[in-house]
C-alpha cells in the first residue's frame, strides 16, 4: 500500500548559478532508485483523475505499476499506446495543468511526479533500443507526405509507417524536429540526446525524411497529391509566423521575434562560438510575454550574461508558462515584472535600443478568457533602460501553406480548418497541430498527429 | 548536399557558382532568392536566383565576400558541396503576373549595380525570351568591377556607367538615368533596381522624380528565409512586412531605406565575432 505520507522524490538539479551560465539541460531526472521510490506513492485510484487531465489519456496509474514492479519496458509499452514521444512530453508538458493537477495527493500534498516519471521511462527506452519490441510492418504500398517534421507529423509518420504506408517528411529547414529543434532551448530538451533520438526512432520505421523542401514553394500540396503520386497529405507545419504589439520602436535595432532570438540560439546555435550565426547580447534584455517561449528566451538571455526582465501585463497567477519554468527562471536570476505593458520601445540617434517605456495594469473585470483584464493605471508610465527588447507575444500558422494551396479553408486566424480527426476541407488532404490550433503544446500536436494517421488509414483504406 | 559543378570569378570577390539543385532549378523563377549552408557551423545565407535550368537541374548563384559567411561561400570549389541549399524563396518578380500584350506594350527599364547586376539577369533573360527587349544600366565604380555584361548584352539593351568613367558613361546610375531620360529622350513605363541599399534608394528617388513606378529587390538580413523569425522585416509605407514572404521585391517609392540600411548593420561590430569585446561564455 501507498503511504500518502511519503514526499516527492525531488528531482536532482542543476545548481541555479552554475546553470545560469551554461545551456546543458537544467533537470538531471530521476535514476531508476528514485524513479521506483516515486512509483510507490501512486494510489493506483480506479477512477484516475490524471488520466481524465490526460489530453491524449495515457494509462498512468498502470504504467506507474509497472515502475514499482521494476518493469521499464512494461511501463514504455503502456505509455506507447498513447504517446510516441515520452521522452519530450515528460520535459515539456505543463504537468502542473493536467495529470499532476488532478492527482488525488496534491489536495493536500504533492501530486505523483508523472511527468518526471514519464521523462524516466523514455529515457530508458532511448538507451534501451534494443530491447524494445519491433513492429512486423506490412507495406501496403501507398505513399503519403507529410509536410513538416514537428511533434505532429513525427506522431503522425511513425503510426502511418507502422500500418503500412510509405511515409515522406518534407521539411524546410536543415534539422529535423521542427519547434523541438529551433523553439526549445537546449537546456529543457537536449537535442542530440533526445530529439535526436526520437526522430531517428521514426527514421527506424522506415519514415524517409527529406530536408530543404518548403512545401508550397520548392513543389506544392496540388503537385504532391497530382504529379508526385502521393495518396494523401499531411499538414503538420506548426505555428511559425510571430506577432509583433505594433507599437512605436519595434524596428528600432536591437528588437526581435522571440522566434528570431531562439533560432539563433537553438537551431543556429549561435551561443557557441564554433558556429557561425550571431546573436545581439544585450546588457540588459527585456522580454515581453509570460509564456513558455518567453521564458525560454529571458533563461537565454540571461545565460549570454545579460540582466534579464520579463515585462507581463497581467499577474504572476495568469502568467500562461508551466509552473517549473517560472520556478527556474527565478532561480536563476531573472527579474519579473508584472502587471507592466510596454507603450514603446525608445531609441538612441544610432537606432539602437536604449529602453522601453511602459505603464502599470491593474486587473479588472474578466474579459472573454475568463482571466481578469488588464487595465492601464492613470498617469503610470515609466521607463526601463535596456538595450534589447524580444517579443514573445506568440505565434500564427506561416501563410505559405494556404496562399499556395486551393480550396483549403482556413480561419480568421490563419489556421487550417480541420475536423477532429484532422480531415481538412480538401479530400485527401489531413492537418494537425499548431497549424490547426494556433500555438498550443507537444502533447497536443502528437495527439492530433495520431488521430490524423488514423483519419488517413481509414479514408486509404476506402479509396 | 548540393553540389557546385561551376564555378567562376567574375570580378575581385564576386564569384558565380553553378549549383546541382534539381527540386529548386524545377520551380525557381525570376525574383525568387534561396538559402544557402555551407556546413553544419554556417550561417543560413539569402541569395537571389541569378540563373536556372530545369534540364540540368542546376542554379547559379552570386555571392559577394563580405563577411565570415560569405567568404566561406566563395572559398568552395567546383566538386565541393554545400550543405544545404533550400528554395526558392520569396514571391516571384511581379512582371511575371503581367499578360504578354501588356509586357510587350510597356517600356522596362532596370537599373542594377555592383553584386545586383547578376540577380537582374533572369528578368531581363525572362523578358527576351517573351519577345520583349527592356533597356538595362550597368553601373560599377570602375570597368573592372563590372559583371555580367556580356550575358546581359545577349538579352537586353545594356547602358554601363562608371562613377570614374574607365568605361561607358561617366558617373552613377542614378546621373545616367537622368541622360536617358532628359538627353536621349527615353521613356519609361516601369524600372527595376536591385543593387547595394544606398543605390536602390536614389536611384528610386530618381524614378519616383520622373513618375515612374519602381521596385527594388530588398537583401534584407535572415534567419529561416520562410517567415518565421522576423529578422527581415522592413517599413513599406507605414507598415513593417516581411522580406522573405512579402517581398523580396517592394515599391521603391514606399521603402524606408534608412531603416533598411540600419538594420542590414544590426550584426556589425557584433561582441561574438569582436575578439576585443568577446567574453566567451559558451562552454560553462
Amino acid at each position: 500500500m501507498a503511504n500518502v505520507k511519503k514526499p516527492r522524490v525531488k528531482v536532482r538539479e542543476q545548481d541555479p548559478t552554475l546553470r545560469a551560465r551554461n545551456f546543458e539541460e537544467v533537470s538531471h531526472g530521476y535514476d531508476s532508485a528514485e524513479a521506483y521510490e516515486e512509483a510507490t506513492r501512486c494510489l493506483n485510484c480506479s477512477k484516475p483523475r490524471c488520466v481524465a487531465a490526460c489530453p491524449v489519456h495515457i494509462k498512468i496509474p498502470q504504467f506507474i505499476y509497472h515502475l514499482t514492479e521494476h518493469d521499464e519496458l512494461g511501463a514504455y509499452s503502456i505509455i506507447s499506446e498513447d504517446n510516441s514521444l515520452p521522452s519530450v512530453c515528460g520535459r515539456v508538458c505543463p504537468q502542473e495543468k493536467q495529470c499532476e493537477g488532478a492527482c488525488i495527493l496534491g489536495i493536500k500534498g504533492e501530486p505523483v511526479a508523472c511527468g518526471s516519471l514519464e521523462r524516466y521511462v523514455g529515457d530508458w527506452a532511448i538507451r534501451h533500443q534494443d530491447q524494445l519490441p519491433k513492429p512486423i510492418i506490412e507495406r501496403n504500398g501507398k505513399r503519403v507526405a507529410l509536410v513538416g517534421s514537428g511533434p505532429a507529423s513525427l506522431a503522425c509518420g511513425a503510426d502511418l509507417a507502422k500500418y503500412g504506408y510509405e511515409v515522406t517528411v518534407f521539411e524546410a529547414l536543415h534539422q529535423l524536429g521542427g519547434v523541438l529543434v529551433y523553439g526549445i532551448p537546449e537546456f529543457r530538451l537536449p537535442k542530440e540526446g533526445v530529439v535526436a533520438q526520437e526522430v531517428e526512432r521514426v527514421k527506424s520505421l522506415g519514415v524517409k525524411f527529406e530536408n530543404d523542401v518548403v512545401v508550397g514553394r520548392t513543389f506544392t500540396i496540388d503537385d504532391l497529391l497530382d504529379k508526385m503520386g502521393f495518396d494523401a497529405v499531411f499538414i503538420g507545419s506548426g505555428a511559425g509566423l510571430p506577432k509583433f504589439m505594433g507599437i512605436p520602436g519595434e524596428n528600432l535595432n536591437g528588437v526581435f521575434s522571440a522566434n528570431e532570438y531562439l533560432t539563433r540560439a537553438n537551431l543556429m546555435h549561435a551561443y557557441d562560438c564554433n558556429y557561425d550565426t550571431p546573436i545581439y547580447l544585450g546588457k540588459r534584455v527585456v522580454v515581453v510575454g509570460g509564456g513558455n517561449v518567453a521564458m525560454d528566451a529571458v533563461r537565454t538571455a540571461k545565460r549570454l550574461g545579460a540582466e534579464a526582465i520579463i515585462v507581463y501585463r497581467r499577474s504572476e497567477a495568469e502568467l500562461p508558462a508551466r509552473a517549473e519554468e517560472v520556478h527556474h527562471a527565478k532561480q536563476e536570476g531573472v527579474v519579473f515584472k508584472m502587471l507592466t505593458n510596454p507603450v514603446e520601445i525608445l531609441g538612441d540617434e544610432a537606432g539602437s535600443v536604449k529602453g522601453i517605456e511602459c505603464v502599470e495594469m491593474e486587473l479588472g473585470e474578466p474579459d472573454a478568457s475568463g482571466r481578469r483584464r488588464p487595465v492601464e493605471k492613470p498617469d503610470s508610465r515609466f521607463i526601463i533602460d535596456c538595450d534589447v527588447v524580444i517579443m514573445a507575444l506568440g505565434t500564427s500558422p506561416n501563410p505559405l501553406i494556404k496562399q499556395t494551396t486551393k480550396g483549403l479553408e482556413t480561419n480568421s486566424h490563419g489556421c487550417v480548418v480541420a475536423n477532429e480527426s484532422g480531415q481538412t476541407s480538401r479530400p485527401g488532404v489531413f492537418a494537425g497541430g499548431d497549424t490547426v490550433t494556433g500555438a498550443a503544446t507537444v502533447i497536443l500536436a502528437m495527439g492530433a498527429g495520431r488521430k490524423a494517421a488514423k483519419a488517413i488509414h481509414e479514408y486509404l483504406q476506402q479509396k | 548536399m548540393f553540389e557546385i559543378v561551376e564555378k567562376r570569378v567574375l570580378a575581385p570577390q564576386i564569384v558565380e557558382m553553378k549549383v546541382k539543385a534539381p527540386l529548386v532549378a524545377a520551380s525557381a523563377k525570376p525574383g525568387q532568392f534561396i538559402i544557402v549552408r555551407t556546413d553544419r557551423y554556417g550561417e543560413r545565407i539569402p541569395l537571389t536566383v541569378c540563373d536556372y535550368d530545369a534540364a540540368q537541374g542546376t542554379v547559379t548563384i552570386v555571392t559577394q565576400s563580405i563577411g565570415i559567411s560569405t567568404r566561406k561561400i566563395n572559398a568552395l570549389d567546383a566538386g565541393d558541396y554545400f550543405d544545404d541549399f533550400a528554395g526558392p524563396l520569396g514571391n516571384p518578380s511581379d512582371l511575371l503576373e503581367l499578360p504578354d500584350e501588356e509586357l510587350k506594350r510597356q517600356k522596362i527599364l532596370f537599373i542594377a549595380g555592383g553584386v545586383g547586376t547578376a540577380p537582374v539577369y533572369p528578368q531581363v533573360k525572362w523578358l527576351h525570351e517573351k519577345g520583349v527587349e527592356a533597356d538595362v544600366i550597368i553601373g560599377a565604380r570602375t570597368k573592372d568591377l563590372f559583371t555580367y555584361v556580356d550575358e546581359m548584352k545577349r538579352v537586353g539593351n545594356v547602358f554601363l556607367a562608371t562613377d570614374d568613367g574607365s568605361e561607358g558613361f561617366h558617373g552613377n546610375v542614378t546621373e545616367l538615368l537622368k541622360d536617358l531620360i532628359e538627353r536621349q529622350g527615353k521613356t519609361y513605363d516601369r524600372c527595376v533596381i536591385i543593387g547595394p541599399m544606398i543605390m536602390m534608394k536614389f536611384a528610386a528617388r530618381a524614378c519616383a522624380a520622373y513618375s515612374i513606378p519602381s521596385v527594388v529587390s530588398l537583401n534584407a538580413l535572415m534567419v529561416d528565409g520562410t517567415g518565421m523569425c522576423g529578422a527581415c522585416r522592413v517599413s513599406v509605407g507605414g507598415q513593417t512586412r516581411f522580406t522573405c514572404v512579402d517581398g523580396p521585391e517592394f515599391d521603391g517609392s514606399l521603402v524606408d531605406f534608412d531603416e533598411a540600411m540600419r538594420r542590414q548593420n544590426m550584426y556589425k561590430n557584433n561582441p561574438k565575432t569582436d575578439p576585443e569585446t568577446h567574453k566567451c561564455n559558451c562552454h560553462g
